[in-house]
Order: structure tokens, then C-alpha cells, then sequence
């Protein structure tokens, strides 16, 4: 169809439309920030540590949080149950419900009135105003993403390997750690690196649950609205390379490997 | 030993019944039957990946019905092979002495030993993604030996493989038996059954339709789908002696005395020979021709068969003789008379 050269044409054109759309508003964010004002945010003591505390926070919700959703994607891969579609729904409802609700909703859960709020001041933990309560709604907005990757990776893995493996003499759990996991590793780590980039970006629900500790996207927010736009946007600049860099060293990484299966 | 009692299975519409089978230690049975008859149900029940609705699972007199996949000892080759894509073969094949309490040197030389005795020593640092149908299959039995099983099921390992490396695995398959293990192998091949097996059960639609030793079921067949899907009578185990080599004669010795002149320049000592009936004339005194195999024998049984007649011809063993209802009318064929049978040489087929 696209040797068509009008058809290419047209598709040509409304795909450099589309990179355009996406490019343009992120290079004119470079560009318009000048090699000093660059220099002067890397130096600021407040950016610097933003930025540490977001990868930080986003880093622990995949850890702590992922450790749980990876069996979750799993059984959502082999088993069927009664309400399972109604589960498959429930995990995409964080991506779809404005985040700033999804910031009141788990405030309503971790507020220092709250059970688990209660129990984590006993404990030395807290989540309103606090890095805890940042990592829990990082987490939140951005889990269904490895799930929902984790389990196709899951399905992705022919059952009747982990049947032969079984056959072999080997447990449950070796079979899960030996075969079905190492085979839907690539799925898993992209599922993982998209959970830390969304958690990575997310203001709204943060927001809600911790204005300080300040994050890089609140910080980006916090600047833009004191003092405007030329003081927010080295800010963003200076936080969107970074990420950039980051993705790019972990897709090379994660692009070494296909399918779990080393390339010769 | 191996007993099967009474094992059904429901499977959406497709339903195991009532198979009951008996093994012993050294049993090699080639379970037969067409696509979809149910002979993988069975080997996956067997192996407990598929739980039977009733009946009963013995290995060595216990009862292994509900026992977990892992603690049956018993090893299934699927006909895929199923080999981990991310494992090298050495890996692949260390997988289940992972599971044994063994230092890595012990680990890495059961490797070599599994390898060497599979042939595929030279494969040991390649992932299974590039090796060849035939060493797939190697590597698959080397890893499945690996758990030392009581048992050896296989998933139709002969298929899709040419004929040279069918030849190989035959061999291979033939040592794997002769070190005591009980074998079941699944086919749809009779050829397969007949050169291997020494006990031969037909499955059709989900029921064991007969079951004894290849030349019962292939000469005697109980039923119509037996005797169509078999469709070989004169199969025998043989004995080869070196013939006429400048001609390419070899002899193979049958039911313990009688010779069969045949073509090869095989050098196996031992195997099967196969006559199609209908290459052999049966008349009543000995003929001047050029064939070879020339026997007296007397009629034991004359039937119907199509729209023909069959007429079998103890000879030393019992040849099975395709010929016309006109033919048995005029020679007056009939149990007990005495006749010749007459076949070329080039007419025996030679089966390792």
C-alpha cells in the first residue's frame, strides 16, 4: 500500500506531523535554556536534591511494589477464576482516574487518622509530607504498567516449558525462577522501566499526599507558579535530559537480550 | 513395572476411556494410533501432567495416581522437545541434576557422559535455537535420561527427522531401552512400532482396541482399524549373514532357521525384514524363476480380505499371501494342503 506514492506521501507527512508534535515542544525546552542557566541549575542545591529524591522514590516504589506484582502478573497469566476480567479492569483504573483523585484516594488511606497511617508513625514512617507517602503514590499511578507488561511476558512463555521443567524433577519454584521468569524478562524490565518512568513524571497525586519533600515535577511546578516560566524551565530541561539518558542506557540494556534468550 | 487401570479422562469433547495396560521393567510399547486418537492424553497422564477422572497408576506397586509431576520418575519427551530456549544444551541437560545433591565437577561430567552416550558431546555450548531436528531430539532424551526415570515416554520422537537420522535415534532409542528402562513411545508410524517395539498397543478414539507383541497385532489384528492401520503382515526379527557381497545378497535368518535372500549393503547384525503379500506367488510345486526365496510350507488359514482372499502359508514362520478368489477356486486352496511360495530378493524390504 505505501509503494503507493501518493499513499506515502500522505502517511509520510502525517507521521513528520506527529514526531513533530512530539519533538518540537521538548527541543525548543533545550534550546531556549542557555549553557549558563544549565550550569547554574546542576548547581543548585534544591534541584540536585529533587532530582535524587524523585529517582530515589521511584526506584523504591518499583522495588518494594514490584516484588508483589510480579506473582500477581503471573497468576493473572496461567490462572483462570471467576472476576478475573474484573481484576484485569481494577489494575488499569489508576492510568484512567485523574491522578490528583488518585493522590485523595490514598491519602484517605495513609492520613495520619488512617490505620495504616497510624502504624506507620508507630513505626517511624511517614506518609503525609513525607518520602514514603511519595513512593506509595509513585507507585500507585504507575503499577499497572509492569503488571499489565509482566503479564504478557508471563503469557508469552509456553506453559508446556514450565510442564517439561516439572517433568525434570524440578519444584514450583525453581521452575518459576529458572524458566518462567528468565523467559519473560524482557517484557518484566520493560515493564519496570516504564513503572519508574511514570513514577518518575508524576505531579498530581504527589502532590496531594507530599508537597515537601519537594520532586523535581513539583519543584518544575512550584517555580513556575512563584516566578515563571524562565525559572521553571531550566529546571525541566535539566530533568528531561537526565531521564533521557537514564532510558536510553536501560533500553541498550534491555535490548541485548530478546525474550529472555541470550542472542548468539 | 507399569500398570494402567481403568484410567479415563474427559477432556472438552475428547474422552480417554478405560485404559488398563501392564509393563515390565525391560517393555519397549509402541502405543499406535491416528492424530487425535489420544495417545499424548495418555502419556500426559502418565507423566501427571493431566489428572484421570478414575482409575489407577502403578509404578513398582505403588500407587503414583496423585502424585506430584516432579516425584514420579517418570520422563516425557515431548514431541516439540520443549527445550529451555535461554539454557545452553550443556545447561538444558544439567537442569533436572540440579535437583540431586552432587558437586559441580560430578554435575559437569554426568553433562559429558549424557552427551557422549546421546552424541551430541560437540553441541554442549549451543542454545537450542540452532541446532537441527535430529540433535534437538538427542539433546531432549540426554536431558530427559538426566532424571534417571523409571520410565521413558515418547512424544512421536521419530517424526519430522529423515531417514538417516531415523536410522541414528533408532539405535540411540534401541541402547536407552537395553540399559532396563521401560519404554512407551508414541507413533502413528507401524514401521516405527514393528522395528522397535517389542509390545505394540492401538488406540482409537480414546480406547486401547488391542494390545500384545508386534506380530500378533500386525498379523492377527482384531479389528478392521487394526489390520487397516497396520496394514503390514509379513514382519519378521531377523539375523543377518553375509551373502553374495559382490552381488549384494545378504541372508537373513528367521524363526531360527529359515533364510531370506535379500538386497542391502547394510552391516547391522540384527533387524526385521518386511514382504509385501502381495509380491509373493504361491503355487503347488517349486517354480523355475529368478526370485530366490522359494519355501514349502502348508495352508494354515484361508479368509476373505477386500476383494480379495488371503491365504497364510506356515513356511518356518507364517507368510501372509495376497491372491484372487479365482485363484484360491482353481488351486483348490484350502487349510492343510502343501504349496509353494516364491518372492525375489529385491522384493524384501531390510528394516534396521
Amino acid at each position: 500500500m505505501l509503494k503507493n506514492w501518493k499513499t506515502g506521501l500522505v502517511f509520510l507527512f502525517l507521521s513528520g506531523l506527529i514526531l513533530l508534535f512530539i519533538v518540537a515542544p521538548l527541543a525548543g525546552m533545550f534550546l531556549q535554556t542557555s549553557g549558563s542557566q544549565y550550569m547554574e541549575t546542576l548547581g543548585d542545591t534544591q534541584v540536585r536534591e529533587s532530582i535524587r529524591l524523585t529517582l530515589l522514590a521511584s526506584l523504591a516504589g518499583v522495588v518494594i511494589f514490584g516484588i508483589a506484582a510480579i506473582p500477581l502478573s503471573y497468576v493473572l497469566a496461567r490462572r483462570s477464576f471467576p472476576g478475573k476480567g474484573l481484576i484485569n479492569g481494577l489494575i488499569d483504573l489508576p492510568v484512567v482516574i485523574p491522578h490528583s483523585a488518585a493522590g485523595i484516594a490514598i491519602l484517605g488511606v495513609v492520613s495520619r487518622g488512617s490505620l495504616i497511617g497510624q502504624a506507620g508513625e508507630a513505626a517511624g514512617i511517614q506518609f503525609v509530607g513525607g518520602a514514603a507517602g511519595i513512593v506509595v503514590a509513585m507507585a500507585f499511578v504507575s503499577i499497572p504498567f509492569l503488571i499489565n507488561a509482566a503479564r504478557d511476558g508471563f503469557e508469552a512463555v509456553p506453559e508446556k516449558l514450565e510442564k517439561a521443567a516439572l517433568n525434570l524433577g524440578a519444584s514450583p519454584w525453581r521452575v518459576f525462577f529458572t524458566i518462567s521468569l528468565p523467559l519473560a524478562k524482557r517484557q518484566i524490565l520493560t515493564g519496570l522501566t516504564m513503572m519508574w518512568a511514570r513514577g518518575l513524571s508524576e505531579f498530581g497525586a504527589v502532590v496531594i499526599i507530599a508537597y515537601h519533600p519537594m520532586v523535581t515535577p513539583v519543584l518544575i511546578w512550584e517555580r513556575f507558579a512563584s516566578f515563571g516560566l524562565s525559572y521553571a524551565r531550566p529546571v525541566a530541561a535539566v530533568f528531561v535530559l537526565l531521564c533521557l539518558v537514564i532510558f536510553t542506557v536501560m533500553r541498550l540494556l534491555a535490548g541485548t537480550s530478546r525474550n529472555g534468550v541470550k542472542q548468539r | 513395572m507399569l500398570e494402567l487401570k481403568n484410567i479415563s479422562v474427559r477432556l472438552d469433547s475428547f474422552v480417554l476411556e478405560d485404559v488398563s495396560l501392564e509393563l515390565g521393567t525391560n517393555d519397549y510399547l509402541a502405543l499406535l494410533g491416528v492424530s487425535g486418537a489420544g495417545k499424548t492424553v495418555l502419556l500426559e497422564v502418565l507423566a501427571g501432567l493431566l489428572k484421570p477422572e478414575k482409575g489407577e497408576i502403578l509404578l513398582n506397586g505403588k500407587n503414583i495416581t496423585g502424585r506430584k509431576i516432579q516425584d514420579r520418575r517418570i520422563g516425557l519427551v515431548y514431541q516439540d522437545l520443549s527445550l529451555f530456549p535461554h539454557l545452553r544444551v550443556d545447561a538444558n541437560i544439567a537442569y533436572p541434576l540440579r535437583n540431586q545433591k552432587m558437586s559441580k565437577e560430578e554435575r559437569n561430567e554426568k553433562v559429558r557422559e549424557l552427551a557422549r552416550e546421546a552424541g551430541v558431546e560437540h553441541l554442549l555450548d549451543r542454545y537450542p535455537g540452532t541446532l537441527s531436528g535430529g540433535e534437538g531430539q538427542r539433546v531432549a532424551l540426554a536431558r530427559t535420561l538426566a532424571s534417571d526415570p523409571d520410565v521413558l515416554l515418547l512424544d512421536e520422537p521419530l517424526s519430522n527427522l529423515d531417514v538417516k537420522l531415523k536410522t541414528g535415534l533408532r539405535a540411540l532409542l534401541r541402547r536407552i531401552h537395553a540399559q532396563g528402562k521401560t519404554v512407551i513411545h508414541v507413533t502413528h508410524d507401524y514401521m516405527e512400532a514393528a522395528t522397535l517395539a517389542n509390545k505394540v498397543a492401538v488406540i482409537e478414539h480414546g480406547r486401547l482396541v488391542q494390545t500384545g507383541t508386534p506380530e500378533e497385532v500386525f498379523r492377527h489384528p482384531e479389528t478392521e482399524f487394526v489390520a487397516r492401520f497396520s496394514g503390514v503382515k509379513n514382519l519378521f526379527r531377523c539375523r543377518v549373514e553375509q551373502g553374495n557381497e559382490a552381488a549384494g545378497m545378504r541372508h537373513a535368518i528367521v524363526g531360527g532357521e529359515l533364510s531370506i535372500g535379500f538386497l542391502g549393503d547394510n552391516t547391522e547384525s540384527e533387524g526385521h525384514v518386511m514382504i509385501p503379500q502381495e509380491d509373493i506367488i504361491i503355487s503347488e510345486s517349486p517354480l523355475e524363476t529368478s526370485a530366490v526365496n522359494g519355501f514349502q510350507g502348508h495352508i494354515r488359514k484361508v479368509y476373505l480380505s477386500g476383494s480379495g482372499m488371503e491365504v497364510v502359508v506356515e513356511a518356518g514362520v507364517e507368510f501372509v499371501v495376497s491372491v484372487s478368489r479365482q485363484s484360491v477356486e482353481k488351486m483348490d486352496l484350502q487349510p492343510g494342503k502343501q504349496v509353494w511360495i516364491t518372492f525375489k530378493a529385491s522384493a524384501v524390504r531390510y528394516i534396521v
